[in-house]
């Protein structure tokens, strides 16, 4: 049994198909072994290296140093956009529908409450763990010659990541979200010489309503989601070209 | 360390061995008492070094002109030495003999160039280790980590959905989401275009200037003492803001004990 196993293993590992998913040094790959050539071969020859160098500095793997912030910063982005997704499915951004379909969700939709309860909780997870990942970098001394404009870049998406929690806020549609927004706006319209018209766009209109609901719903979903990415994949980038992760300290 | 690829190591290792036998054979030579002795390290260091045998005997003979030059006192250098001592003597008289270049100087054809005396290698070599296990595999449980602590505490604690949105009916409380209560907070001590739009404008701004602000280029916690004290008052202040804002206000926004008046507080 376990020989026929293991025959059928190599045959598909042997097949064309599988070694052009996978390409030489994959871990998947047959005949794979662990040498410092194959260790090179599995980022070079993988999406992964869009991402990270072939080596990085040892200090950089210490979990005590990063603490793994800005990864799981990331990573959240990818679990709030997975389970965003799910979400859509089942929400008509209308002031009549939102707040049934989000109480449909909740009570006939399989999983439904599990999901949104992942999306909220993991929403302000990442809200927490990007102005963590913040303060991290500033004790760090890392936004230092070379990386301060990549500081400025950590700084805007701090300010985008708040964003796409406010405007998800708005969504469910209840007491809670109507009047946080309602106090949150509020404040925005004391802006000095276009602060009325800023929130009058936002709102679109003088009060909060089905109009608000679907701009938020496009800033949340669509608008928001593109500029944080445009503004990750520079992020991500300015870490390798200005010398990889700072430190040690 | 950085890793130096296998075959690198083994030939510097070679190398160094050769140049002890070599030394060890030299040695040996100059002794004018292990004559004996000689001839075999000879054999061995010319076993195994790849320099012809003629250009060897020309720098044993050279070497042993020189020590014969110094004991003799200005001696004839061509010709075999007449012999200061006798086994010195001796193995000089039995070399053979000796080509010597245009003008009687005899080549030295070998130099050894230390890294670094010709070109200045600047990239000092880093401590590094490779992306794959090291950074992955402390990524991906971190990941798994995250996604097992999400899912859990999804199961057990349900998101907020209260009535339906009713304009006509104003909450008391009315909280803005908790990253925005230190605000809400200040606008009980200021102006709202003061604490709504100034502090918090300011604040942010400061922030991304703060690289070009803070002219100091060392990263180490002891030279920084005073960015650290900023950020860390800075970083308190909203906090302590944002607590307050959070768990200490109640009714119409006033202060509140949450352990007397329970907590005003929704996620």
């Amino acid at each position: 049994m376990h020989d026929k196993m293991s025959q059928l293993g190599d045959r598909v590992q042997g097949s064309q198909a599988w070694s052009s998913i996978f390409r030489p040094g994959s871990i998947f790959r047959k005949g794979y072994s662990d040498s410092p050539r194959n260790r090179s071969y599995v980022i070079m020859n993988s999406v992964l290296y869009h991402l990270h160098p072939v080596k990085v500095k040892r200090h950089a793997v210490k979990v005590s140093y990063t603490l793994c912030l800005g990864g799981l910063s990331f990573f959240l982005f990818i679990l709030l956009t997975v389970t965003g997704i799910f979400l859509m499915f089942f929400y008509r951004p209308e002031a009549a529908q939102a707040w049934n379909d989000m109480y449909a969700l909740q009570t006939s939709i399989t999983f439904g409450l599990l999901v949104r309860n992942m999306h909220r909780w993991g929403a302000h997870l990442m809200v927490l763990s990007v102005f963590l990942h913040m303060a991290r970098v500033f004790y760090h001394g890392a936004y230092k010659p070379p990386r301060e404009f990549n500081w400025v870049i950590g700084v805007i998406l701090l300010t985008l990541t708040l964003l796409l929690s406010f405007t998800g806020y708005l969504l469910p549609w209840d007491q809670l979200a109507l009047w946080a927004v309602t106090v949150g706006t509020n404040m925005m319209g004391y802006t000095p010489v276009f602060g009325d018209d800023v929130r009058f766009v936002l709102l679109g209109g003088a009060e909060i309503g089905s109009d608000t609901l679907i701009r938020w719903y496009v800033l949340h979903v669509l608008l928001l989601p593109f500029v944080i990415v445009i503004f990750m994949a520079i992020h991500f980038w300015r870490v390798r070209k200005d010398g990889g992760i700072s430190g040690p300290l | 360390m950085t890793e130096i690829p296998e075959h690198l190591r083994k030939r510097a290792e070679e190398a160094r061995q050769k140049a002890e036998a070599k030394k060890a054979g030299g040695a040996a030579a100059a002794e004018p008492t292990a004559a004996a002795a000689a001839p075999a390290a000879d054999a061995t260091a010319a076993g195994d070094s790849r320099i012809p045998a003629h250009l060897l005997e020309r720098s044993r003979a050279a070497k042993e002109k020189a020590a014969g030059g110094g004991t003799g006192g200005g001696g004839v250098a061509t010709a075999p030495a007449p012999g200061p001592t006798a086994a010195g003597g001796g193995v000089a008289t039995a070399a053979p003999p000796v080509a010597t270049g245009p003008g009687g100087h005899t080549q030295r054809l070998l130099t050894v160039v230390k890294s670094g005396s010709i070109q200045d290698v600047k990239a000092t070599p880093q401590d590094k280790v490779h992306t794959w296990p090291h950074l992955l595999a402390v990524e991906f449980v971190a990941a798994l980590a995250m996604t097992a602590f999400l899912f859990i505490f999804s199961v057990f604690v349900n998101a907020p959905l209260l009535t339906l949105a009713n304009l006509n009916q104003t909450p008391n409380p009315s909280k803005a989401p908790w990253y925005f209560l230190g605000l809400q907070e200040l606008l009980t001590m200021f102006h709202p275009m003061v604490a709504g739009v100034t502090i918090p404008g300011i604040g942010i701004f400061m922030l991304i200037l703060a690289p070009y602000i803070d002219r100091n280029p060392s990263n180490k916690p002891e030279d920084r003492k005073f960015a650290i004290s900023l950020m860390t008052v800075h970083l308190m202040f909203w906090a302590v803001l944002t607590l307050i804002g959070s768990f200490f206000r109640g009714p119409g926004f006033n202060f509140v004990f949450p352990w007397n008046d329970g907590l005003f507080f929704e996620l």
